[in-house]
C-alpha cells in the first residue's frame, strides 16, 4: 500500500516536472519573441536616424523647419518643409474634425443605446471600413470626391455644417440652458415655465446661427477638388473603425454596476450616459482618438493621391479648401528619383521628415499608454 | 535510382536556367509604359515561351532599378543623368540608349476652356505663378488651376528644361503621380492646366496650340511643335544578337512597331 503511495508520488513528480519543463520552454520562446519585436523597433529607430541625421549635418536644421521652399529638385536645391508640416498638422486636424465626434456619438450607440443583437451585427460591419485597402479610398478621392466638390462644393459644404455642427449645438443647448434654469431655481418662484422660455429661445438661436453659417457656405466655389477638405474627410472616415470600436470597448469596460447604480439613483439614460459612463471611460476614449489620429497621419496613399501635394501653406492658414502636401506623400513621392548612391540631401531630407514622422508617433504611443493606464488605476482594474 | 534522380534534377536546372533567360522585366516612365505594353503583348503572342512584366514607377525609379539590377530594360521619358550612369557604371552596369520613339509634351486644359493658344513664354509665367487668372491669357475669369506630375517623373524634367528654363515652379502647382492622373484631373476641373505625353491626348481633354503650331505626329515629327523629346529603353549592355531581349528593343524598328507607336499616339522615330 505504501509501495503504491510511493509509485503515484513519483510519477506525479515527473509530470509536474515535465510540466514545469514545457511551461519555461514555452515562457522563453514567448519572451525571445518579443525581444525580436522589441529589437525591431530599435532597428527602425536606428536606420532612419543613420540616414537622417546626415541631412542635418548638411543642411542644418533652420531652412528644413522655417523656410517655405521646397525645391528638392532645384539647383541649388531648397529644403524648407514648413508647409509641408504645416499640411500634415491640417489634414490630420481635419481628419479629427470628422471622426471623433461621429466615432464617439456611434460608440456610444453602440454600446448603450441599440439592442445587443444589433450591436453584434453592426460593429463588424463597420470594422469592415477598416479593411478596404487605401488605394481604393485614393482613388474614390481622386476619382468621384474631388470633382463633386469641385461641381457642387457650396452644397456640400452648407449639409455637411448642419451634420457637424447641428449635434454640437444642440448638445451645447441643452447644457446651457440645464445651466441657466440651475441658476434661476433659486430666484423665480416658478422655475418650470422659464425652462419652457429658455430652451426654445436657445434653439431658436442656434438654429438661426447654423442657418447664416450654411447659406454663407452656399456660395462658395471650389476651384480644385483635390485639396485638404477632401483629404481630411476620407481619413476621418479611414479612422472611424479604429475610434469606434476602441472607445466602444471603453464604454463597455465602464461596468454594469456603474450603469445600474446610477439608474437606481433615478437618473434618466441620457444623464446615465453623459454624466456617468462617459466620464468614467473618458481615458479610454482618448486612446481611441489618438490611435484614430496616428491612422490619419501615417497614411500615404489617400493623401499622396487626393491632396493635390501643393507646397505652399493655405491663404489663411486654416483654409481647407486648398491643396496641400504632407510629410508621407512627400516621401512616397521622391523617393524615387532620390538617389542614395551620391549621398544628396535629396536623399536623407526623407528620411529626416520619416524620423520627424516616427518620433511624433513615437511620443503619441507613449501619451496614449500613460492615458490608458491611470484609467485602469482609476478603475481599479 | 540514383542515376533517375541526378538526370531529373539536371533536367529540373535546364528549365529553370531556360525560364529564367526567357523573363524580360520592364520598369520605369508612365508616359513610356504603353509602348512597353503594346511591344509586350505583341512579342508575347508570337514568342509565348517568353514572359514580360512591365511596371510603371516613374524614369528615376526605372533607372534606379537598372542599377539595382532588378530589371532588363528601364524605360525612361528622359535621358539618363550624369549622376545615374555614374552609379549604374560603380555596379558594373553599361546602361544602352535605345530611342523608342518620339512625344511632344502638350499643355492640356479642360474642353469647356476657349483658351486655343499659349507662348511658351505664356506657359512659363502661368506655371511660375505670375499668370494666376484665366482671363490674363484670353480665357473667362477663373483663377488657374496648376497641374504638374511629380519631380519623380521623366516628363517633369523635360517640362522643367524645355518649358521652364530650370525656373521653379510656384508654390501653388499641385503634383500628381502619372499621366493618366493629369488627364483625370484636367478632365475633372474646368480650370486646371496640366502636361501629359502626346499617346494622353483623347477627347476628354484640350490640347493647346503652343506658338501657334498644334501638338500632333505630324508637328513633333517636323520638329516645329517646340516641346518635343525622345523617349528612351535602357538595357545592361548592347543585348546579344537574336537574344530575346534584343529583339524586344528592336520592335520599334520593324513596321508592326512603328504602327503601335503610331496607334499609342506617338511618333515612330523612323519617321524622323
Amino acid at each position: 500500500m505504501s509501495k503504491t503511495a510511493n509509485m503515484n508520488l513519483i510519477m506525479s513528480d515527473a509530470a509536474s516536472r515535465r510540466q514545469r519543463i514545457s511551461i519555461l520552454l514555452g515562457q522563453s520562446f514567448l519572451f525571445l519573441i518579443t525581444s525580436l519585436s522589441t529589437f525591431a523597433v530599435f532597428f527602425i529607430f536606428y536606420f532612419i536616424l543613420k540616414d537622417a541625421i546626415p541631412f542635418f549635418k548638411l543642411e542644418g536644421f533652420r531652412e528644413f523647419f522655417t523656410s517655405t521652399h521646397w525645391y528638392p529638385s532645384g539647383s541649388p536645391a531648397e529644403f524648407g518643409a514648413l508647409p509641408i508640416f504645416i499640411g500634415t498638422g491640417l489634414v490630420t486636424l481635419g481628419a479629427v474634425v470628422v471622426a471623433v465626434p461621429l466615432g464617439i456619438s456611434a460608440a456610444v450607440c453602440l454600446s448603450d443605446l441599440l439592442p445587443f443583437k444589433v450591436r453584434q451585427i453592426v460593429k463588424p460591419l463597420i470594422e469592415v471600413l477598416a479593411a478596404i485597402p487605401s488605394v481604393a479610398y485614393g482613388f474614390f478621392a481622386l476619382v468621384v470626391f474631388a470633382p463633386l466638390l469641385q461641381n457642387h462644393g457650396g452644397v456640400i459644404l452648407s449639409t455637411g455644417i448642419w451634420l457637424v455642427l447641428g449635434p454640437i449645438l444642440a448638445l451645447l443647448v441643452i447644457v446651457i440652458g440645464d445651466l441657466i434654469t440651475e441658476k434661476l431655481r433659486e430666484k423665480i418662484p416658478n422655475p418650470k415655465t422659464a425652462g419652457a422660455i429658455i430652451f426654445p429661445v436657445l434653439g431658436i438661436l442656434a438654429l438661426i446661427f447654423l442657418y447664416r453659417i450654411s447659406t454663407n457656405l452656399l456660395g462658395i466655389e471650389i476651384s480644385s477638388g483635390t485639396n485638404a477638405l477632401n483629404v481630411s474627410i476620407i481619413l476621418g472616415i479611414m479612422a472611424l473603425p479604429t475610434v469606434v470600436s476602441v472607445s466602444e470597448d471603453a464604454l463597455q469596460a465602464a461596468g454594469r454596476e456603474l450603469r445600474e447604480g446610477s439608474y437606481a439613483l433615478g437618473a434618466t439614460r441620457a444623464e446615465t450616459i453623459i454624466k456617468t459612463i462617459i466620464p468614467a471611460s473618458v481615458s479610454g476614449i482618448l486612446a481611441a482618438v489618438i490611435l484614430g489620429v496616428m491612422r490619419a497621419i501615417g497614411e500615404t496613399m489617400v493623401v499622396w493621391m487626393a491632396s493635390g501635394n501643393a507646397s505652399r501653406i493655405p491663404e489663411p492658414w486654416y483654409n481647407v479648401l486648398q491643396p496641400i502636401r504632407t510629410l508621407t506623400a512627400t516621401i512616397a513621392g521622391d523617393m524615387g528619383e532620390a538617389d542614395h548612391v551620391t549621398g544628396s540631401s535629396r536623399f536623407h531630407v526623407l528620411f529626416a521628415m520619416a524620423f520627424c514622422l516616427l518620433a511624433f508617433s513615437f511620443i503619441m504611443n507613449l501619451v496614449s499608454e500613460i492615458i490608458v493606464k491611470r484609467s485602469r488605476r482609476k478603475l481599479g482594474k | 535510382m540514383k542515376k533517375k534522380i541526378l538526370a531529373m534534377t539536371a533536367a529540373a536546372a535546364v528549365a529553370a536556367s531556360a525560364g529564367a533567360s526567357d523573363k524580360i522585366v520592364i520598369d520605369g516612365s508612365t508616359t513610356v509604359g504603353p509602348i512597353a505594353k503594346a511591344f509586350a503583348e505583341y512579342y508575347m503572342a508570337a514568342n509565348p515561351d517568353v514572359n514580360i512584366t512591365v511596371s510603371e514607377s516613374g524614369s528615376g525609379n526605372g533607372a534606379k532599378a537598372m542599377m539595382n539590377a532588378n530589371c532588363e530594360i528601364a524605360i525612361m521619358s528622359r535621358p539618363m543623368k550624369q549622376t545615374e550612369f555614374k552609379a549604374a557604371a560603380e555596379k558594373g552596369i553599361q546602361p544602352v540608349a535605345h530611342v523608342v520613339a518620339l512625344d511632344g509634351l502638350p499643355l492640356l486644359v479642360h474642353p469647356s476652356n476657349p483658351v486655343q493658344d499659349l507662348t511658351v513664354e505664356q506657359v512659363r509665367k502661368i506655371y511660375l505663378g505670375e499668370i494666376s487668372n484665366w482671363k490674363e491669357v484670353g480665357g473667362p475669369d477663373k483663377a488657374i488651376v496648376t497641374i504638374s506630375r511629380d519631380t519623380n517623373s521623366g516628363t517633369y524634367e523635360t517640362f522643367a528644361k524645355l518649358i521652364m528654363n530650370k525656373e521653379k515652379i510656384g508654390g501653388k502647382c499641385e503634383y500628381v503621380g502619372s499621366n493618366g492622373a493629369i488627364r483625370q484631373r484636367v478632365q475633372s476641373t474646368p480650370a486646371a492646366i496640366g502636361y501629359a505625353g502626346l499617346g494622353f491626348v483623347d477627347k476628354t481633354v484640350k490640347a493647346l496650340k503652343i506658338n501657334g503650331i498644334y501638338p500632333s505626329t505630324e508637328t513633333v515629327q517636323t520638329g516645329e511643335y517646340p516641346v518635343a523629346r525622345p523617349l528612351f529603353m535602357y538595357t545592361d549592355g548592347y543585348p546579344r544578337l537574336g537574344s530575346p531581349l534584343y529583339q524586344f528593343v528592336t520592335i520599334h524598328l520593324t513596321e508592326d512597331g512603328q504602327e503601335m507607336v503610331e496607334e499609342i499616339g506617338f511618333v515612330p522615330v523612323t519617321a524622323y
